[in-house]
């Protein structure tokens, strides 16, 4: 007779919901990091003005914040991997892991304020 | 039955060299993501803070990356975060089951620290 679990061994998905998630979380970034060192190659050398002007165009303002967005998710998924794998005290990994997601939504809200806060 | 022994043996060889190629780019995905979190990640927010905030903001630091010390550690940054991206391209690739038989993954895995060489050294040009 086959051995039944207890448990549904595959839980609420949230694990496959994150190995997906990062993966197209990456591709966002990708774009963008591949569509910025082609603008910064194409406008050298920088100056104040030209920095300036193209954080102030909507289309951009747009992308940035979703490359910040995805950059955090992403980071959130590495960074409790890693936790999970170094740091076995129960307690001490998920005070880590509570400092991780704050500075992560500390630097979300930071992103928007320098985009948008002036 | 007997109770199992409260602590197993570990062995941990730690030597990098002593890893495959594919092993390298494992770990150094792992550092360099790491890194980027902490501390590249705050350090960006702060510079685009400052450097959007005001002309004088934009002049003090375009003067600090002046500095061969700066630039020097803009080159590591640059190593760290092209190293985490062609690492990255490589297991979007394996999940897709493109190249993962064993000889393929052991040339990808010598592509990747290869391209992140070679694109930090064209950034090294660029800072230069």
């Amino acid at each position: 007779m086959q051995k039944r679990y207890a448990k549904n061994p595959v839980g609420a998905h949230y694990g496959v919901r994150d190995w997906l998630l990062q993966r197209l979380t990456a591709v966002v970034m990708a774009g963008y990091t591949i569509f910025v060192i082609l603008a910064i190659l194409l406008h050298r050398p920088l100056n104040y003005p030209a920095w300036k002007s193209v954080f102030s165009e909507m289309w951009f303002q747009v992308g940035t914040m979703l490359f910040v967005a995805s950059l955090l998710y992403h980071a959130w998924v590495g960074m409790r991997d890693i936790l999970m794998d170094y740091i076995k005290p129960t307690g001490i990994r998920l005070t880590l892991q509570f400092g991780v997601a704050f500075v992560l939504l500390f630097y979300l809200v930071w992103t928007a304020a320098i985009l948008w806060g002036r | 039955m007997s109770a199992a022994p409260k602590t197993r043996p570990k062995y941990y060889d730690l030597n990098l060299a002593h890893l495959p190629p594919p092993g390298l780019v494992s770990i150094f995905h792992r550092i360099s993501g790491a890194l980027l979190f902490f501390p590249a990640l705050p350090i960006a927010l702060y510079i685009l803070h400052t450097t959007l905030g005001s002309a004088e903001g934009y002049a003090r630091w375009a003067a600090f990356f002046d500095r061969p010390a700066v630039k020097i550690i803009v080159i590591l940054a640059a190593w760290g975060y092209a190293h985490h991206f062609f690492a990255g391209i490589r297991y979007l690739l394996l999940d897709l089951h493109i190249g993962i038989d064993k000889p393929a993954a052991g040339t990808s895995a010598i592509a990747v620290l290869v391209l992140g060489l070679v694109s930090t050294a064209a950034i090294a040009w660029c800072v230069w």
